[in-house]
């Protein structure tokens, strides 16, 4: 399988390190759950990159091994039941799987931070928000509780917390949605990390709120230079924010391109599944495409391409055959950077 | 909060008169007669009963006895007297009170200790052996009926191996009460285990703990402050009101181990239909148990930031 290759041209990394490459680049990563009713197989074989300043959406039904990934990277799956049988996740040219605990613990925080979907219950709800967000510094830089107070307070102003010195002592539950999904993300900037991993951050959100918490995340991601792994299945934010996209299904990745071709183009039946099903203001009256049947079985993926069973354009090849994520040409045979399909009939979907 | 606070006293007006007045009806339609009981079986003539029992106030209705009982206790901090002796049941309280308060307090900090340690053992390895063996330790103890336990222990340490002094002298010394107090704080030890267990096993898989492994933090600092935090809030509120029970409940242990306390008084109060002695213990009792109650409540919101008393 072949990775995303690089589509936005981005500054070098900004902390002063020799390494040339991607910032992340996860290589061939394989995992799996051990239940009573057998092996699941969550993620099977993903492949991507990321470059500092750039954004990866990566996109996905619930199921598809999305958040999944984003775990292992960060080094927050449940072992057991959770388990890496294979694969690579190189942060800045190192290994993180073969790190020892004390190593991986020195990145997460403060190299690799992550934003989670539920803040009200990703924070912890007895103590205050001031204590939480200070703890990073405590911890990882050694201030005083009182240092750490104030920085506090400077990382609310920054993500634009009204009143910010007052309501350091409060605790989570006394804040809106859109205001503890603000203090999530300040937790994850506090130490200005070189990757920030966002699983869902709009999704408890309503959608004037989401939107807010989108410039914002985006914003500081500019200002910062920060490579930054969108997880999410809401297509049309991804739109505004993603350098480049990554389509998942069953634990693999079906599609990848740069955002504004995937639109335009889909070159996987699944991903334009997704898109045909986005209710449109000019198509009033019809009926909504709707993809049909349930996602797959984890623990009994179907043979061949695990979307077969879905797809419309299914042949005989698709119950038999994965298909490998292979290079997206143009009619005339000539590359488009960036696209990859997993699909044995791409052809047919992007040209046909 | 303050009115909170001033709500839950006032609560306890009605609380307060209730229990004593069901216990003085109770003791009232115990069967024997206290100042027959002062002359043994030698007897006495009627009228010296007679004359006895109006000293006392024993001759008048049951609701006009209560009334003065209740009176004395509220205007002059008067308990009534142990008929047998003559002492004031402030006195008997006295001097009973400070062994169970030592008794209770000793219990009260093997069960947090060992209750706190075991629990916590089997909730970070929910599932394992660990887990496993702290589960029928618990359920051993707890399926023991107190009394049975009392006279094992008594049995093979006193009898048996002769460590301990088979009943408690007088001074209730520290060292004497040791083994009453394990086996007054056995079962509150293992439902300490199981209810920390439980909920330590429970909050490690909430998403706050993911968070605080995704900051980076030391296992440490994890554990000690964002789980145990979380966890020790329902323990809490379970120590708070078996701190109460303690002090009361020691009846059978008392008596096993001979140990002058509230439990032994009461019970030696039954024995000899002392109506206000145990009247008076009763509503101490019911007295401390309404505060300690009282208390949790109020340390419940000091814990968990989300509650808040208007």
């Amino acid at each position: 399988m072949t990775t995303i290759d690089k589509t936005a041209e981005v500054p070098s990394a900004r902390s002063g390190d020799d390494h040339v490459g991607p910032l992340l680049e996860v290589r061939d990563l394989h995992v799996e759950f051990h239940t009573r009713d057998g092996v699941a197989k969550a993620v099977n074989g993903v492949n991507y990159s990321v470059n500092a300043g750039e954004t990866l959406a990566v996109l996905g039904e619930s199921g598809s091994g999305k958040s999944v990934t984003a775990q292992a990277v960060m080094g927050i799956l449940d072992m057991p039941p959770g388990r890496i049988p294979q694969g690579e996740i190189f942060f800045r040219g190192q290994d993180m799987l073969k790190m020892s605990y004390e190593e991986r613990r020195s990145i997460r925080g403060q190299k690799i931070a992550m934003i989670f979907q539920d803040a009200l219950s990703s924070l912890n709800p007895v103590l205050t928000v001031g204590y939480q967000l200070g703890e990073m510094f405590r911890v990882h830089q050694g201030l005083s509780k009182k240092e750490a107070r104030a920085k506090a307070i400077g990382l609310m102003d920054q993500v634009k917390i009204p009143a910010a010195a007052a309501r350091v002592s409060d605790y989570p539950h006394q804040f809106s949605g859109g205001m503890r999904q603000r203090i999530m993300i300040a937790m994850a900037l506090a130490l200005e990390p070189d990757l920030i991993i966002a699983d869902e951050p709009t999704t408890a959100l309503d959608v004037t709120v989401q939107a807010q918490v989108m410039d914002l995340l985006a914003e500081l991601q500019r200002e910062y230079n920060m490579g930054l792994i969108l997880i999410t299945h809401d297509l049309g934010v991804v739109a505004d924010v993603a350098d480049k996209i990554a389509v998942m299904y069953a634990g693999r990745i079906v599609e990848t391109s740069p955002v504004h071709e995937i639109y335009k183009r889909p070159a996987h039946p699944y991903t334009k599944g997704l898109l045909e099903s986005i209710p449109r203001l000019d198509q009033k009256g019809q009926e909504l495409f709707a993809i049909k049947g349930l996602p797959p079985n984890l623990l009994n993926v179907p043979s061949g391409c695990a979307f077969n069973p879905r797809c419309v354009m299914a042949q005989d090849i698709c119950r038999t055959d994965i298909p490998p994520l292979r290079p997206v040409t143009e009619r005339d045979g000539t590359d488009l950077v960036g696209r990859g399909s997993a699909c044995h009939f791409w052809k047919e979907t992007i040209h046909g | 909060m303050g009115r909170y606070v001033a709500r839950r006293l006032l609560q306890m007006i009605p609380v307060f008169i209730g229990t004593t007045l069901l216990i003085f009806l109770m003791v009232y339609t115990l069967p024997g007669d206290p100042v027959r009981g002062l002359f043994g079986d030698k007897g006495a003539d009627p009228a010296t009963l007679a004359a006895m029992r109006h000293q006392l106030g024993l001759d008048q209705p049951i609701l006009v006895q209560y009334w003065e009982y209740m009176k004395g206790i509220v205007l002059h901090f008067d308990f009534g007297t142990q008929i047998a002796s003559g002492r004031p049941v402030t006195d008997v309280l006295g001097d009973a009170f400070p062994v169970t308060l030592r008794l209770a307090g000793m219990a009260f900090v093997i069960e947090i200790v060992l209750g706190l340690g075991l629990g916590m053992a089997a909730g970070l390895r929910a599932g394992r052996l660990t887990d496993n063996v702290v589960l029928v330790l618990t359920l051993l103890i707890i399926s023991i009926p107190v009394f049975v336990l009392g006279f094992i222990v008594k049995s093979v340490f006193a009898f048996e191996l002769g460590w301990i002094a088979p009943n408690v002298s007088n001074d209730a010394t520290w060292g004497e009460l040791v083994a009453p107090a394990i086996v007054l704080g056995s079962l509150s030890l293992a439902y300490v285990a199981r209810l920390t267990r439980t909920t330590m096993a429970e909050n490690l898989r909430s998403d706050y703990m993911r968070t605080a492994v995704a900051k980076g933090l030391p296992r440490r600092r994890i554990v000690g402050v964002h789980l145990m935090r979380n966890s020790l809030i329902p323990v809490i509120t379970f120590l708070g009101t078996d701190l109460g029970a303690l002090m009361g409940g020691a009846v059978v242990t008392e008596g096993l181990f001979n140990v002058k306390g509230i439990g032994g008084t009461i019970f030696e109060s039954i024995v000899r239909r002392e109506g206000t002695t145990l009247v008076g213990l009763v509503t101490v009792l019911v007295l401390v148990y309404l505060f300690m109650s009282l208390l949790v409540d109020l340390l419940y919101a000091v814990l968990d930031p989300r509650i808040r008393y208007a």
